[in-house]
């Protein structure tokens, strides 16, 4: 069992509101991912699951149960630090045993619980060390096995990848989202970059100023946004929003096009455009356009393109592609 | 970030700590006050009555008040200038590279960790010493046939130097510490800039001392207008006593709990106008 | 100022800085010397330190005539414990202050309704002593005083916020003994304030004064705001998430402390402790004033050479040696984290 129900569930402190009131359903073995830019209350509302910061208002069920006031132990539910939060001054092996020692386990239950956590996790080796001693990947693996030692129906990750290099954040992504395949356990996890999200999501919950913008699969997210927020946040090379005149002819104050979704064009396109900057990735390239009425543009071009900042082109966007927004920056559909 | 839970806990894991400090810095202040309005001596405590304002009256015209108040400023006031004047000389010694600088820099700062009662007692007869002390030696080096009797003729000096040599390492470590705090692109900015090391000093180094300066300065008062068993163990009281000196006698000597405790109040209050701006100093540290 | 230097230069200042470090600490080091002297060679010093012989026997004759061992275990018992009791105070109030803080007070009364508070309850106090007659070795004096002084500031500073509250504990400490003096000396005293004889316990026979239990709260008091103070500072470089992880992981708030805080502190709280131990080691207003021979410390030790002892140099010089060279040593370990306890933090 491993359900988390959040009903209006609202954080503020004093006058300043953090969450408004945030409503969300997460089902039993559901891997769910909280993204939003820094500031946007996605650790607040992680933490509150957690117990660790208290509810100004509102309910949290976890398993059915309102845990609402429960102490963060009493959940079932573990977490895994931005910080690893290893405890310095113990080894591996007692870093892992100190959940199921507070619960009352004897050492003869603890021992086989922790060696099966340390096998998992390649950590055998490292277990009679401190943390002190162990790289940054070691450290998260040693945070991840405390976490999964104590068996609980769900798991919390607060941004666990962000003290990571680029490389082992990406092995570290493959083997958490193996993690979640194997224990079946329900995750949330938090983050800012919304490439996490993309790939290791469920579903995803954007999050703005504290409100739920939309939840979502991350197709859904990608092809179907509830706001110009989501729209914008999600996808990389960030989509491309124009206003005026041409958003008009679509009877929107606001149309976006995704970058991968303009067309070089030969002869007359939509829209006319000069190349202000190239940037080469190997398998694509993104054009930085000036385009005139439309604005600054970002367009995706074939790897092999040969275009050179200076060089004139026409754009053509993709109709079916172009997303709409109102005065309110919702979509229009 | 806490829960109300666990602030609540905090709330009651500070109440034990406040309670007895609360206990200990109002208490006997509270009754410092009554019996600063009392008839009150302890050779005769049956006939004790209300005085009203006699007591500060009677402790503000003793003439050892006006004395041991000029002893007090006196002493807070020439050793705070000697020791950080002498502390940021040493500190900026301290502060350079040298073969030993460890060594030196604890043999500096050993003065601190020594008990008042000690320094005083070596100081008055090992050095001070009109007959055999080291001053008295080194005068008679130099063909002097009547040394100075420094406690006898000196005493307030004397205790001033005693003191001056105990807090001198204080300042010292303390500006060091502020000194060592500069920031090292700043020395080499400097250095660039081909500023000449007198006036890096003096728009530098100085400009960045002037907090920990005032530190020292407060911190010090605090400290030296409690200056007590210096004093009292060299029995240069009669002297050389302050106010702390003279509530002492006041009780001791006299047994007079009344005129005592009002000195004890003319003390908190002097203590409170310094406490206050330093208490303001580390308070705007806090916010930073 | 960490400016190039010549060779010459820094040869220059080896020389000068010491000769300054020598001087400075020519006292200790003269009473070391004297010390292992005979009584008249120790007068003729240091001219002839050199040729004089060297003796152990004054360290003997200061134990026998004043014993030492007496002083230094009631030394080692008053600043021992005392700081360890003041940990078991400074641990939870700078574990609460750090780590779960007061942003806000948590009521908004105004100042002048605190004050108030306060002074009309003090002003009931005096009234009603003033109408049951006023007798110095009234039990209920030092009852009601205590309630009425002490709850309603108790209850102030608990509803600061944490940085007032900080600051608070801080300015106990700048309270000048003399105003404490006579309250303490008379509450301690066997015939002083407190009626002593409740039924139940008679403490009749009692006398704080010259008493462990008298000494130990007392220097514990004098220097807790300090050991609250190191013990905030330190813990305040602690990252939360980890004592949020042990949460987590089912720690009750007794674990918390003791397992997890506790040992991850341990090299501030152990320099804590040093500063604490240096402190009272040192203390002499109180010692001086409360003790003079069961449970006086070594400042009163000393205090005893002034005379006629303190003619007799070489004794004095080997009893001073005794009384400082533990803490000299302690402060020769600890005096790179002593900046910190001693400036309150206000120099970084």
């Amino acid at each position: 069992m491993g359900t988390i129900q959040l009903k209006k569930v609202r954080k503020a402190f004093g006058e300043s509101i953090i969450i408004p009131g945030a409503d969300l359903d997460i089902k039993h073995g559901e891997f769910i991912v909280f993204v939003g830019p820094s500031g946007c209350g996605k650790s607040t509302l992680l933490r509150m699951i957690a117990g660790l910061e208290d509810l100004t208002s509102g309910e949290i069920l976890i398993d059915g149960k309102d845990c609402s006031d429960a102490a963060p132990a009493s959940r079932g539910l573990s977490m895994v630090f931005q910080s690893y939060a290893l405890y310095p001054h113990m080894t591996v092996r007692n870093n892992i045993a100190f959940g199921l020692k507070m619960a009352g386990e004897t050492p003869e239950q603890i021992a086989p619980k922790v060696a099966k956590a340390a096998e998992t996790l390649n950590l055998t080796e490292y277990l009679d060390r401190k943390p002190g001693q162990l790289s940054g990947g070691q450290r998260q693996r040693v945070a991840i096995g405390r976490a999964i030692v104590r068996n609980p129906s769900g798991f919390l990750f607060d941004e666990p990848l962000s003290n990571l290099d680029a490389a082992l954040r990406v092995n570290m992504r493959i083997f958490i989202m193996q993690l979640h395949k194997d224990l079946g356990a329900t995750m949330v996890y938090v983050t800012h970059d919304q490439v996490e999200a993309m790939t290791m999501a469920d579903r995803i919950v954007v999050l703005n100023r504290g409100n739920i913008e939309q939840v979502g699969s991350p197709l859904e997210l990608y092809n179907k946004p509830n706001s110009k927020f989501v729209a914008g946040f999600i996808g990389s090379p960030k989509m491309n929003f124009v206003e005026g005149n041409i958003a008009a002819k679509h009877k929107a104050k606001t149309i976006g096009v995704r970058p991968e979704h303009i067309d070089i064009v030969s002869g007359k396109g939509e829209w006319q455009g000069k190349i202000l900057l190239t940037e080469h990735l190997g398998s694509d390239s993104f054009l930085h356009v000036d385009a005139g009425d439309a604005g600054r543009l970002v367009v995706r071009a074939p790897g092999e393109f040969a275009g050179k900042p200076g060089d004139n082109i026409s754009l053509k966007p993709d109709a079916a592609r172009i997303h709409k927004f109102d005065a309110q920056d919702l979509s229009i559909r | 970030m806490a829960t109300n839970q666990s602030r609540a806990i905090g709330k009651w894991a500070l109440a034990p700590s406040l309670i007895v400090l609360s206990a200990w810095a109002f208490v006997p202040l509270a009754l410092t006050i009554y019996f600063a309005f009392l008839r009150y001596n302890l050779q005769d405590p049956d006939n004790t009555s209300w005085f009203g304002l006699s007591n500060f009256y009677y402790f503000l015209s003793d003439p050892y008040f006006t004395k041991d108040f000029i002893n007090t400023i006196l002493l807070v006031g020439s050793t705070i200038i000697f020791t950080i004047a002498g502390g940021v000389g040493l500190a900026v010694l301290l502060d350079q590279p040298f073969w030993g600088r460890g060594i030196v820099r604890l043999l500096m700062i050993s003065p601190f960790f020594i008990m008042p009662t000690v320094s005083s007692l070596v100081w008055k007869n090992l050095i001070m010493h009109p007959v055999f002390g080291l001053f008295a030696g080194i005068q008679r080096f130099f063909g002097s046939t009547e040394p100075i009797d420094w406690f006898g003729h000196y005493p307030l000096i004397s205790v001033i130097i005693i003191v001056t040599w105990q807090w001198l390492p204080y300042a010292t470590l303390i500006l060091l510490t502020a000194m060592q705090s500069l920031d090292g692109e700043q020395k080499d900015a400097a250095a660039m800039d081909g500023a000449p090391p007198l006036s890096y000093f003096r728009y530098i180094v100085l400009p960045h001392l002037s907090r920990p300066i005032t530190v020292v300065i407060l911190i010090e008062t605090i400290f030296l207008l409690n200056i007590f068993a210096e004093i009292k163990v060299t029995s240069v009281g009669g002297f050389a006593g302050n106010l702390t000196y003279l509530v002492f006698s006041q009780l001791n000597d006299a047994n007079d709990v009344g005129a005592a405790a009002a000195g004890g109040i003319i003390a908190v209050i002097l203590a409170n106008i310094v406490s206050y701006f330093l208490v303001r100093i580390v308070g705007k540290n806090l916010e930073g | 100022m960490a400016l190039k230097q010549t060779t010459g230069q820094k040869i220059t200042i080896t020389i000068v800085a010491w000769v300054i470090g020598l001087l400075l600490f020519f006292p200790i080091l003269w009473t070391a010397i004297a010390a292992f002297k005979t009584e008249s060679d120790a007068y003729t010093l240091p001219q002839n330190f050199l040729t004089t012989p060297w003796t152990l026997e004054n360290f003997g004759i200061v134990q026998e005539r004043s014993d030492y061992v007496l002083y230094i275990r009631n030394t080692v018992i008053i600043a021992g414990l005392s700081t360890l009791l003041g940990l078991v105070f400074a641990v939870p109030a700078a574990w609460s202050m750090a780590f779960a803080p007061q942003s806000k007070p948590t009521n908004n009364w105004s100042g002048y309704t605190w004050l108030a508070i306060i002074f009309g309850s003090g002003g009931l106090a005096a009234l009603i002593l003033y109408f049951m007659g006023w007798h110095p070795t009234n039990f209920l004096v030092g009852i009601i005083l205590l309630l009425m002084f002490v709850v309603p500031v108790s209850a102030w500073v608990w509803t600061r916020a944490t940085k007032d509250t900080l600051l608070w504990m801080l300015s106990t400490k700048m309270m000048p003994p003399a105003g404490a003096l006579i309250s303490i000396y008379l509450l301690f005293n066997r015939n002083g304030l407190v009626y002593k004889d409740w039924g139940w316990i008679d403490l009749s026979d009692y006398n704080l004064v010259d008493s462990f239990w008298g000494m130990v709260p007392l220097v514990m008091l004098l220097n807790l705001p300090i050991i609250i103070w190191m013990l905030y500072t330190y813990f305040k470089e602690l990252p939360v998430e980890i004592l949020e992880a042990a949460r987590m992981d089912g720690a009750s708030l007794w674990n918390e402390l003791t397992q997890v805080l506790t040992p991850m502190a341990m090299p501030g709280i152990a320099s804590t402790c040093l500063l604490n131990l240096i402190l009272a080691w040192n203390e002499a207003f109180w010692s001086l004033n409360l003790t003079n021979k069961f449970a006086a410390p070594l400042s009163f030790f000393i205090s005893e050479y002034s005379s006629p002892e303190g003619q007799f140099w070489a004794k004095l010089s080997a009893a001073s040696i005794m009384a400082i060279v533990p803490i000299l040593i302690v402060g020769w370990f600890s005096q790179k984290q002593l900046v910190r306890g001693l400036t309150f933090g206000a120099v970084k």
